[in-house]
């Protein structure tokens, strides 16, 4: 059994753009500026950096292929440079591919980077794009909200709750994250909204309304990691360190095969046993102090509280609608508003999320900043992404720490 | 007679959506003095995603379907022969047959015959059939879609739809036997429509009616009936593809007025092109009852004429009709008729922009799934699946190699999970599609078609239909896969 990467790599500097409609920045703008961030934060030159995992997802629509925009763009001295996709979990596998480099020893200080320039689509909502030549040739052209909407239909049918009591559910998922991001001045939504406007809002894909929906948004975020003796040689106290990154990309069974229902993820649950196991961790409700999910839609949230274990299978309304998920409830989720208000530039999503329980951990939120369950500031948060549809996907489940000293 | 083939099965299509003639009217009213009276009835019009191959298939499965009930065919791959007939076939150069005949789940081997320039087209075909000798069943299809022009007299009276009929050797189960035909050409231009015109163009009603109709059918059906030792007043039947008050004149011109003519095809579908003989031939053979002389007719620079008695088999085959015409969902909006015929540019928005390129290399690789749509069946576990894989989609499995082709356009299935997309570009939004489980189990995400908003629920039953998928308009490409539609 592998050891895994508990405790191996801990991040020295994060940082993280200011996330919305950036009509005057490009690409290069919005990772100058996580990157002064993060170089500032890490305390190091820029030349310390050995290598680099540059995370975007639509390519066509921004940067173009390769990690070359980012070499060019940060000036980097020709270091090895690698970039990745994997759907919405981009930002957390450009997070990986620098953790693990660092674990394995092959460099002392690695970036992880992800961005997203989406507003120079044309419309609004995320671009159409191919699905692939066979699959152009039978596969409906759905949209995202399209896509996750189903999950809704499917899971009020399967556990008895009418459309109008999931509606007010996922109605109070949208506007928990719209109160956490008045407290967000990075964030792109920030004004209060109320669970009446959400129901009362424009159809998008049903049941989802636009409210229902996270915001397209340009930003990007980046994180410098390094190893605990190297951190604490540049004099870093208080660390974060990667407890478990894990990933599980579904193999065709949503698709094609009848066991899986249409009500939740398949593959969420699947990450979270490994990632829960990898960082030790036994009782995930007792132990999680904070969780930034994938919120893509408000029926998404919903049942990624029961894919994730938060909440008992068919019982996530409920506890969504007694405030377990809320800023002041057991389990804060999107504490920064979430790509739901934060946003959701896809490649920096994972480590936009990695970002917040960086600062949460670190006591460093600001007006956001949670007490935890010590009263004392959280010790353990939570990220995950669920990359493309429910029909087929790449799930993400991180667990960041408080290093013991 | 016995060197003659007989009618085995027959199938309509007529699509859901009617539009009222009274919401042409309505529309177009401005472009005439005032109306003197009401209109009346309906016209069939193809959803976005229907065209006359589409149309042609779903009544060739009807048909098909019917045979393989009567066990006149145990089953499809019993047809030897196709003709497709059509006068707005989608493609001025790809075989119409062979797309139907691959998308029927027929092999490779049948006989594929292309026929259209005529509204004679069908029964020509039909006649052919009938005279082959070889003993060969052949599936003769008629289908039409045609445009109209705004306001003209066409958009009130034609309509779209296909037939389909199975003919081969006669047997106990035939429908009707053949007595005599005959076909008489005459360049008579009533109407007409060039290549690379839309429209047709049509001559005056009267002189139509009184040179040619009055003069011809009659002329044709005299010497048919005496060919076949028959008097007009023993016809029963008369399909006679011609509006009811010159149907009449027909008839009364051919001594025939007692034979019966079914009005419900153009009083709900309309003129249905070449396929408008062959429909009112269905409607006769399914109004027949055996050992009654049926005479029907086309119409097209010309006459064709058939004379037949119905059989035996007319007892089991009745309804298919009258389940295609009551299938309807009435089009309110004659607006989205003219967008859904191309007659009007509607902003679909910028998703609408995207690239439909067929990759036509990974299309053949891949016709028997998307054209035939076959998945696989795994022989280890039985699991089905769709599309077809080398390795078992089933997590208990997961074998190499294992599965054989499984059709799986006649399954049905149930709707596990569903939406109405209003952001996802379709020509008749919302977009409605869902996770569909196949009852052999095996899921697929598939668009649903000829639903409204509000319609679907999980847990629904659908069967599956041959649809249009996508139009490339920058490289004049159509290209088509299965739906689930509300049985």
């Amino acid at each position: 059994m592998a050891s895994g990467i508990k405790d191996k790599v801990v991040i020295l500097g994060m940082g993280c753009s200011r996330f919305g409609e950036r009509w005057s920045s490009g690409p290069d703008d919005l990772m100058l500026e996580a990157f002064g961030e993060a170089l500032a934060d890490a305390g190091i030159e820029r030349d310390r950096i050995e290598a680099a995992w540059l995370g975007v997802f639509f390519d066509e629509q921004s940067t173009g292929k390769s990690p070359l925009p980012m070499s060019m763009a940060l000036r980097l001295p020709n270091v090895p440079m690698t970039r990745v996709e994997n759907l919405c979990a981009t930002g957390t596998e450009a997070l990986r591919g620098a953790v693990y480099a660092v674990a394995a020893g092959a460099c002392d200080i690695a970036l992880a980077m992800g961005v997203e320039k989406l507003k120079d689509t044309g419309f609004s909502g995320l671009p159409e794009r191919t699905k692939g030549t066979f699959e152009d040739l039978y596969l409906p052209g759905s949209t995202a909200p399209g896509a996750f909407a189903q999950l809704a239909s499917a899971y009020a049918a399967r556990h008895g709750y009418s459309m109008p009591e999931l509606k007010r559910a996922m109605a109070h998922i949208s506007c928990k994250s719209h109160e956490n991001a008045t407290r967000n001045p990075k964030a792109h939504l920030r004004n209060r909204i109320t669970e009446q406007q959400v129901l009362d809002a424009p159809a998008i894909a049903y049941p989802l309304g636009v409210l229902d929906c996270c915001g397209v948004s340009d930003g990007a975020a980046c994180a410098i990691v390094t190893t605990p003796a190297i951190a604490r040689s540049l004099g870093r106290r208080d660390l974060v360190s990667i407890q478990a990154l894990q990933l599980a990309p579904s193999n065709g069974v949503e698709m094609g095969h009848q066991s899986w229902d249409g009500t939740h993820t398949l593959t969420t649950p699947i990450a979270a046993a490994r990632a829960y196991a990898e960082a030790g961790i036994r009782d995930p409700r007792g132990e999680i102090d904070l969780i930034e999910v994938h919120d893509c839609f408000s029926i998404t949230e919903l049942v990624l509280m029961e894919d994730l274990g938060f909440s008992d299978l068919g019982k996530a309304p409920h506890d969504v609608m007694a405030g377990r998920y809320d800023r002041d409830g057991a389990i804060p989720c999107q504490i920064d508003g979430g790509l739901k208000c934060f946003g959701h530039p896809i490649g920096a999503t994972g480590l936009r999320m990695a970002y917040e329980i960086y600062l949460q951990l670190l006591g460093r939120a600001g007006d956001r900043q949670l007490r935890g369950r010590s009263g004392r500031g959280p010790s353990i948060g939570l990220t995950h992404n669920l990359g493309g549809i429910p029909n087929r996907n790449v799930a993400s489940v991180s667990i960041l720490g408080l290093l013991a000293a | 007679m016995t060197q003659f083939g007989a009618i085995l099965s027959h199938g309509a299509h007529v699509p859901m959506l009617r539009l009222q003639r009274a919401t042409i009217a309505a529309a177009t009213a401005w472009t005439r003095p005032p109306a003197r009276g009401a209109v009346h009835g309906t016209r069939a019009i193809c959803n976005w995603d229907e065209d006359a191959l589409t149309m042609a298939v779903e009544a060739s499965r009807t048909c098909l379907a019917g045979a393989a009930a009567a066990g006149t065919a145990a089953g499809v791959a019993e047809v030897d022969a196709i003709a497709f007939c059509s006068t707005t076939a989608p493609f001025a150069d790809r075989d119409a047959a062979v797309l139907a005949s691959a998308a029927l789940n027929l092999p490779e081997s049948v006989d594929t015959q292309n026929l259209g320039a005529s509204l004679r087209a069908g029964t020509g075909a039909l006649i052919s059939a009938l005279h082959r000798t070889d003993g060969a069943r052949t599936l003769v299809i008629a289908s039409d879609a045609r445009l109209t022009l705004t306001g003209s007299p066409q958009e009130m009276s034609y309509g779209d739809g296909a037939s389909a009929f199975l003919v081969g050797p006669a047997d106990d189960t035939a429908l009707a036997t053949v007595l005599a035909t005959r076909r008489i050409g005459s360049d008579f231009v009533d109407h007409y429509r060039m290549r690379n015109h839309d429209f047709d163009y049509a001559l005056e009603e009267r002189w139509v009616r009184d040179e040619s109709l009055l003069q011809l059918v009659p002329q044709t059906t005299a010497a048919l009936l005496a060919a076949a030792g028959c008097r007009p007043g023993d016809v029963r039947h008369f399909a006679v593809p011609a509006g009811a008050a010159t149907a009449k004149r027909i008839a009364q011109a051919c001594d025939c007025e007692e034979a019966r003519r079914d009005e419900r095809v153009l009083a709900e579908c309309g003129d249905a092109g070449a396929a408008l003989p062959l429909l009112l031939l269905e409607a006769a053979l399914e109004a027949a009852v055996p050992g009654e002389l049926i005479l029907a007719v086309g119409i097209g620079q010309g006459v064709d004429a058939l004379l037949l008695r119905a059989e035996a088999g007319v007892r089991a085959s009745g309804g298919r009709l009258g389940r295609t015409l009551g299938r309807r969902r009435d089009e309110p909006s004659y607006v989205r008729y003219l967008s859904h015929r191309g007659l009007l540019r509607v902003d679909f928005g910028m998703r609408a922009e995207r690239d439909q390129r067929t990759a036509q290399s990974v299309a053949f690789r891949k016709r028997d799934a998307i054209t035939g749509f076959k998945g696989g069946r795994c022989s280890r576990c039985g699991t089905v699946q769709f599309p077809p894989a080398r390795v078992c989609v089933n997590p208990e499995c997961r074998a190499t190699d294992t599965q054989a082709p499984y059709r799986l356009a006649e399954s049905s299935g149930r709707v596990k999970t569903f939406t109405e997309d209003w952001q996802a570009y379709t020509a008749r939004p919302p977009y409605v599609y869902g996770n569909i489980e196949f009852a052999e189990g095996g899921n697929l995400l598939m668009e649903v078609t000829d639903i409204a908003a509000g319609e679907l629920q999980v847990d629904d039953a659908v069967r599956f239909v041959f649809r249009i998928k996508d139009d490339d308009r920058a490289r004049g490409f159509r290209r088509y896969f299965w739906k689930a539609t509300k049985p």
